[in-house]
């Protein structure tokens, strides 16, 4: 997010779902759509049927590469060379959009400083990705008039992810693929409301809408609205929430509905974290591994047991609507935090999320323009500033938010951990089609359908150690072990195994490297080294 | 393309027969099905053993399957004769009587084709005989006479003379035109207007386009494509290139079944020697026109003879036919404009050329011209393959071409079109053979198969054994040719078998109506015709079954009875020691009886009898 | 694109050319039956319920696959027609189970639906039925060949909507059947990800979601429209509840966003809402941090506990020595007030939820 809000000066989505199925050609680059946003997928595999070619960037053979035109098989964390190899074909060649780039941008030369020393032949050596492939694509993609870009955590995972994804932008705009329908940068976002919680203001450095809280006129607003003081320094990350944690510094915390013991990097340090608290309150469906350390539990609601909207990927905002009434005690969260707030002497009169969301609006300039009742049907997409406004279904038309585009050219780092002798493999991670997070594994059907890890190794590593489909393994890095279950399959190349992060029983972040893209605070959960032992 | 005049010329000078004593032997399917290999390694032998200077080849059907193996002695300056039914025994007569002592067999000679020598006494002479008398040789002139494996030939005999001429002199609307001029209508069963099919394909929008041969001939006694395959590939291969030409395709595909080897290696043999010859592939006769024709051997679904199922097979996709609009002509293989035509409709194409449309308009009728080739099977006397104008009446096919019924015996139906044609009776005998009397008879031309029945077949179970066919070959897709076919099945079954009812014989005509009018293809459209066509000529046969629980034909097993002549029996006993239900008793020298409920109707008993006392009802 | 004129059943329409006489006839009221029609699928024309009649063409065409022309004259009940699709009804339910009582599709199911509107019994041909095993190897749905009707969309919907291509038909004429390669099962053929979009699409009872069997019949359902929770695509849903218990999830047609489509998890997954290890009275640390063990409370004490706890620490080492983390799988609105609370209440900006991407 944070690299497009450096570019554009927003990051979300440039463009939306339902233009996919009329692209011509798609760049998907680190996102296993098929499996992370499976009903995307279909769109995109639609697409391929109809014609459109798919580019397709990944370490793994995913099942999009059975659709693909072109298919670039790249060492994980080296994304950076690739798009600035792809970048180098296409102003060496003359394929830029020069009218797009004198208008609408700014920092060529910058950009083409950095750019220049990457031509296919070497940026091959780095990525693993033969030449021909990179001139193929780089070619492909810049002719093409309805060409887009879609990435997930495959980019933004590293510590190079807000470098990754500056550099998908200067590649959109040098093409002039950016500000137009069929064409943009579009992130999809994993979790069902990650747009959402953003859009809320649930970061540290904004308040809804991306309003800044260092921000005087803006924090005058807030507070008279809410009636109250409020900090004009920007509160902590989440790493820094877990490190000052284990310092000693923050004594207590508020959890809803997350699971850092399990999802967070490197989890032996985030578990001793937790243990140092003084007080820890989890408002969550089930005692997850996180709530193991807590003080207090409180029972939150499904999703199927309340009201309120959904924020999408594409910036559509869509009801949520109560089915079922809370199982047991259960209750809202919206509810828990009113009464929480009323016994902490701030009082919160609402009946309805509807009343939520109205005050939300009149606070969120991009959400201005909504209501309930406009939501009804097939949803907003924002920004909708007024009652009359349609919402936006491309971003970026005419001007970017930051006015012009920066390009800014970024030099290729190698990932915060590489292989040695000793963790001879590299271990990425992602998701799986059958789970999600960690509810999944509470659904019966689900659950049994795949009820533990598959670790996916390549048959070269499985002949190494002797073992086939569903032996078990044990895998060792530099911060923690753990004994999984393997797949053998050419889905992975040699040298390479992916896990995924939804068995608690073999956590993999206990594997993973807590280092942090400098930014967006990201960890490099894609790159991890590892080497394999058989299992004792 | 001058090089092509004058290697024929150089050919037809140095006649392929030369000064020596030929034996050819007919080597067609049903030629070696005949035997035709044994004669031709018996000949061999006997040549060998006598040390004679004399050529051996092979040929293909000339049509007289009845008489098959068939082995043509040809002598220098004298006629061609042809004997029939040879045997290894007979061959050593044969070498010595014709080919040393120059004499003919004539009590073996089926046929002689004199040219220009003097013909033989005694010995029918061709065209004149009755059996060539009526027929008009078009697409199968080359059969039974040339080698078809020999590209030589085919050019001495007038080979790809069509295709320098469209080539050098005709625009590919000048070829459609032609075309239309003929009156050539599709011989795969449909009769749709070639010329017209061609203009669709060539005005359809696309660079890509292809031309496509069905050669998937699939109703069961029908064999007139392979015929055509094995004995003149070459024509085919010529009046696809010119299709090609025409609507402007590069490239072909001739989808056969696999069951037809000998055509499959035949084609590719003729493929590979065209090419070779510069008259396939690029740049044909130097005049940078370019066509690469390719084989795809089909598995033998019936369905796959249908066009969209066939193109679907070709694809690699199941032979499920669609929905037409669109058709070929506008997105046919692989979405692109392709022109499908069998292969005798292709095979036409070099001689309409050659001899000009008005030529082949003169034959046939008003709205069906030219020939129809077709294959006769069934209880006549000449079994095989004719060719014969359109407009001839089905009663001089059947009587005066294939001479009449098998044993003399009483003419009862014919059937014509596959599985999906009509039976029609006696009083239809004195139809002519076009297109659209066949249809108004409740008949279809389909794609030539003619099966001849006699007073001993049963007409329902006629029915029976055509809706078994098609039940089977039923693709699947559409619900009145899946689920209808397999319940008019279940009911003539059960007509068959005495469990008839009535009301059975409307549930039948409706539903037979029904699937006829709402199926998706031609095989569910057509394929009730032999029950609409049995139940309209032959009703009385199925009261029969259901009413008097008698089969007049004495063909269905269920309701035989079998009784034994207390006047005529001697009660040997021979009778109960056959019989193997023991349904047979009575005192040794006293009239036997059988018991109908013991009886399973195998007819042992009345094979036994040396009495004739024994009779089937 | 121009206009075309034609008349059906007396009527004269006006519609765009293109438009096939299905299409015509419903667009202005008209009925015509289809079982193997589904405006997001390619036409097949395989069941020729839709057929009528049509002046100057042979036979009945189906009307799903004709396009209309200009001065066409359409009619979709004449004897002729209703007596071809009473004929195929009877044939359908020749070879069709007769256990409408217990069938979880009874109430939503075309096959009943138009034998009762035509009045077919399906006592018109008996002969042979298929016996097929039913297929239930995999935790997701149950197939019951024996109640297929061959309409094929499931198989389309495989491979223009999923586009995975995992089941075809396969065997000849009676004989058809649709299934995986190699006559294997869904889960056997490790190529379907039980998107269940095939279920989804089933006009009859062939396919059905396994949890929803016996739990509830079409009738007794409400149905909610809500999003999804499995991922950041926002697919719309169709929940169908009964007495509280949520029978089974459906895609809801949102063109802009799924058009009815769904995935594995959103179509099968949201049973962990109703999972016996959900967490239903607040709870209150008993053990060792980190063990686990926890005592049951009431809301009272468990919110007053907090709050007092909270405001301790506040009061001793000030507002930024909490921190909270909110949730990206709570909604806006919950997420908004944890913000709020952060900063309004407890006075800190130490506000943050797990956004990787």
């Amino acid at each position: 997010m944070a690299g497009l809000a450096i570019a554009f000066g927003s990051g979300a989505m440039t463009n939306s779902i339902a233009e996919i199925e009329h692209n011509d050609v798609l760049l998907i680059i680190g996102s296993n759509t098929t499996e992370a946003h499976p009903v995307i997928g279909q769109k995109m595999k639609q697409a391929a049927r109809r014609g459109a070619k798919l580019i397709v960037v990944d370490p793994r053979r995913i099942e999009l590469v059975e659709h693909a035109y072109l298919w670039l098989p790249i060492r994980p964390g080296t994304n950076v060379a690739l798009i600035n190899g792809l970048m180098y074909v296409i102003i060496t060649e003359g394929l830029v959009d020069k009218k797009f780039i004198e208008e609408r941008t700014e920092g060529f030369e910058n950009l083409w400083a950095v750019v220049q020393n990457y031509p296919p032949e070497r940026v091959a050596g780095i990525t693993g990705v033969p030449a021909e492939k990179i001139y193929a694509a780089a070619r492909l993609y810049a002719t093409t008039e309805r060409a887009g870009i879609f990435y997930t955590l495959g980019i933004t995972e590293h510590t190079s992810g807000t470098s990754n994804v500056m550099n998908l932008a200067n590649l959109a705009m040098i093409t002039g693929h950016v500000g137009k329908e069929f064409s943009g940068v579009n992130p999809l976002r994993g979790q069902n409301n990650v747009q959402g919680a953003c859009d809320m203001g649930a970061l540290p450095d904004v308040f809804p809408g991306y309003q800044k809280v260092a921000n005087p006129e803006v924090r005058e607003r807030f507070a008279a609205a809410w009636n109250c003081q409020l900090d004009a320094t920007p509160g902590l990350r989440i790493p820094e929430m877990i490190d000052l944690a284990a310092g000693g510094y923050i004594r207590a915390m508020y959890i809803m509905g997350e699971d850092p013991a399990l999802t967070d990097p490197d989890i032996t340090h985030v578990r001793k974290a937790l243990a140092n608290l003084d007080f820890l309150v989890m408002q969550d469906l089930f005692i997850s591994e996180t709530a193991k350390f807590a003080d207090v539990i409180l029972p939150g609601a499904s999703f199927l047991e309340k009201d309120g909207t959904f924020t999408s990927t594409e910036r559509r905002v869509q009801r949520v609507r109560r089915a079922l009434s809370p199982r047991g005690e259960c209750r809202p969260d919206w509810q828990i935090i009113c009464d929480l707030a009323a016994r902490l002497g701030y009082p919160m009169h609402y009946d309805s999320p509807e009343q939520i969301f109205a005050e939300m609006a009149s606070l969120t300039p991009s959400y201005a323009g909504m209501s309930y009742a406009r939501l009804e049907g097939n949803g907003l997409q924002w920004p909708c500033p007024t009652p009359e406004h349609p919402g936006t279904k491309f971003l970026h038309a005419g001007r970017f938010p930051r006015g012009k585009g920066l390009l800014q050219g970024i030099e290729y780092q190698p990932p915060a951990e590489l292989t040695d002798e000793e963790y001879p493999i590299l271990l990425t991670t992602g998701r799986m089609l059958y789970h999600y997070g960690i509810t999944t594994r509470h659904s019966p059907s689900l659950e049994s359908y795949r009820p533990e890890e598959l670790a996916e190794i390549n048959p070269a590593q499985a002949a190494e150690l002797g073992v086939r489909t569903g032996d078990r393994v044990t895998v060792v890095s530099r911060r923690g072990r753990l004994v999984t279950k393997v797949k053998v399959t050419d889905r992975v190349p040699p040298g390479i195994m992916f896990m995924t992060y939804h068995y608690k029983e073999s956590p993999v972040n206990i594997l993973t490297n807590a280092a942090f893209d400098p930014i967006a605070k990201t960890a490099e959960y894609k790159v991890t080294a590892v080497r394999l032992e058989p299992a004792s | 393309m001058q090089d092509l005049k004058e290697w024929r010329e150089t050919l037809q000078q140095q006649s392929h027969r030369g000064d020596r004593p030929s034996l050819t032997v007919g080597m067609s399917t049903c030629g070696q099905a005949a035997g035709g290999a044994k004669v031709m390694a018996a000949l061999e032998e006997e040549i060998a053993r006598r040390g004679l200077q004399v050529d051996i080849s092979q040929t293909s059907c000339i049509g007289m399957c009845y008489a098959e193996p068939i082995v043509e002695v040809a002598l220098p300056g004298k006629p061609r004769v042809f004997y029939g039914d040879v045997t290894p025994e007979r061959v050593p007569t044969l070498v010595e009587k014709h080919v040393l002592q120059g004499e003919p067999v004539r009590e073996w000679a089926l046929i002689q084709l004199s040219g220009e020598a003097t013909p033989y006494e005694g010995i029918p002479v061709m065209p004149g005989s009755t059996y060539y008398g009526r027929q008009v040789r078009v697409v199968t002139s080359r059969l039974g006479l040339t080698n078809p494996e020999s590209l030589e030939e085919y050019i001495a005999t007038g080979g790809y003379e069509a295709l320098e001429k469209v080539l050098g002199q005709m625009t590919p609307e000048q070829v459609i035109e032609e075309i239309k001029i003929s009156g050539l209508r599709g011989r795969g069963g449909a009769g749709f207007p070639t010329g017209l099919k061609w203009s669709f394909t060539r005005q359809a929008p696309g660079d890509k386009k292809y031309v496509v041969c069905n050669a998937d001939e699939g109703d069961p006694g029908a064999f007139m494509d392979r015929s055509v395959l094995e004995g003149d590939p070459f024509s085919v291969i010529e009046g696809m290139t010119i299709a090609a030409y025409a609507i402007g395709a590069d490239e072909g595909y001739i989808y056969c079944r696999a069951e037809y080897p000998l055509a499959i290696k035949r084609l590719k043999m003729a493929i590979a020697a065209a090419g070779e010859k510069g008259l396939l592939g690029r740049d044909i006769l130097g005049t940078g026109f370019n066509f690469d024709l390719h084989i795809k051997a089909g598995a033998g679904a019936f369905v796959c003879g249908e066009e969209t199922a066939l193109l679907a097979s070709i694809e690699g996709r199941q032979g499920m036919p669609r929905v037409r609009p669109p058709f070929p002509a506008q997105q046919g293989l692989w979405g692109k404009p392709t022109n499908i035509n069998n292969v005798e409709t292709y095979a036409n194409v070099p001689f309409i050329i050659k001899n000009g449309g008005q030529w082949f308009a003169s034959m046939g009728t008003e709205k069906s011209k030219g020939t129809k080739v077709f294959c006769l099977t069934g209880k006549i006397k000449k079994t095989g393959l004719i060719e014969v104008p359109m407009g001839i009446t089905l009663r001089e096919i059947i009587f005066d071409i294939a001479g009449g019924i098998q044993d003399d015996k009483q003419f009862k139906a014919v059937q014509i079109g596959g599985p999906s044609g009509g039976c029609l009776p006696e009083d239809k005998l004195d139809l002519p053979v076009d297109y659209e009397s066949l249809t108004a008879a409740g008949a279809i031309m389909g794609s030539g198969g003619m099966v001849v029945m006699d007073e001993n077949t049963c007409m329902v179970d006629v029915a029976r054994f055509f809706l078994n066919f098609t039940q089977a070959e039923s693709c699947g897709k559409c619900t009145p040719c899946r689920e209808g076919t397999k319940r008019m099945l279940e009911i003539l079954t059960r007509i068959c078998e005495g469990e008839g009812r009535m009301e059975d014989l409307d549930t039948l005509e409706t539903l037979a109506r029904v699937v006829k009018n709402t199926a998706l293809c031609g095989l569910g459209q057509t394929c009730p015709n032999p029950i609409l066509s049995t139940l309209q000529y032959f009703r009385h046969e199925y009261e029969a079954h259901i009413k008097d629980k008698r089969c007049p034909a004495h063909v269905c097993q269920a309701l035989l009875v079998y009784t034994i002549d207390a006047g005529k029996c001697t009660g040997c006993g021979a009778c109960a020691r056959a019989c193997p239900a023991g349904a047979i008793s009575g005192e040794k020298k006293q009239p036997h009886r059988i018991d109908p409920a013991l009886c399973i109707k195998c007819g042992s008993c009345m094979e036994k009898c040396k009495f004739g006392a024994i009779s089937r009802l | 694109m121009a206009d075309v004129t034609l008349t059906i059943d007396g009527k004269r329409i006006t519609v765009p050319a293109g438009t096939t006489v299905l299409q015509a006839a419903r667009d202005n009221g008209i009925f015509i039956p289809t079982l193997c029609h589904d405006p997001k699928l390619t036409p097949w024309g395989g069941c020729r319920l839709c057929v009528v009649e049509i002046e100057g063409m042979r036979g009945l065409p189906a009307s799903c696959v004709t396009t209309v022309a200009e001065g066409m004259v359409v009619q979709t009940a004449s004897p002729q027609v209703v007596e071809a699709r009473k004929m195929m009804l009877e044939l359908l339910l020749a070879n069709h189970p007769r256990d409408c009582l217990t069938c979880s599709k009874s109430g939503a199911c075309s096959l009943q639906d138009y034998a009762y509107y035509y009045g077919v019994r399906g006592d018109k041909f008996h002969g042979e039925k298929h016996d097929y095993p039913l297929e239930d190897d995999n935790p997701f749905i149950v197939r019951d060949m024996n109640k297929c009707i061959l309409c094929g969309k499931c198989i389309r919907v495989c491979a223009e909507v999923q586009v995975n291509n995992v089941i075809d038909f396969a065997h000849r004429g009676f004989n058809t059947r649709v299934t995986p390669a190699m006559d294997l099962t869904l889960r056997e053929s490790e190529e379907c990800v039980f998107c269940g979009n095939c279920v989804q699409v089933c006009p009859v009872g062939a396919l059905a979601e396994k949890a929803s069997l016996w739990q509830g019949r079409e009738w007794e359902l409400t149905k909610v429209r809500t999003t999804c929770t499995f991922c950041g695509v926002g697919c719309n849903l169709e929940v169908s509840v009964k007495d509280d218990h949520v029978v089974r999830v459906r895609g809801y047609d949102n063109p802009l966003v799924n058009s009815g489509w769904l995935c594995v998890k959103g179509r099968f997954g949201a049973d962990f809402a109703e999972s016996p290890d959900r967490i239903t009275r607040p709870l209150i640390r008993v053990g060792e941090r980190g063990e686990g063990r926890f005592r049951e409370a009431t809301w009272d004490e468990a919110l007053d506990y907090t709050a007092r706890r909270l405001q301790e620490i506040k009061e001793q080492y000030g507002s930024r020595a909490i921190a909270a983390l909110s949730s990206a799988r709570c909604t806006n609105e919950e997420n908004y007030l944890m913000q709020k609370f952060m900063r309004a209440v407890i006075g800190t900006n130490n506000v943050d939820h797990c956004a990787r991407t």
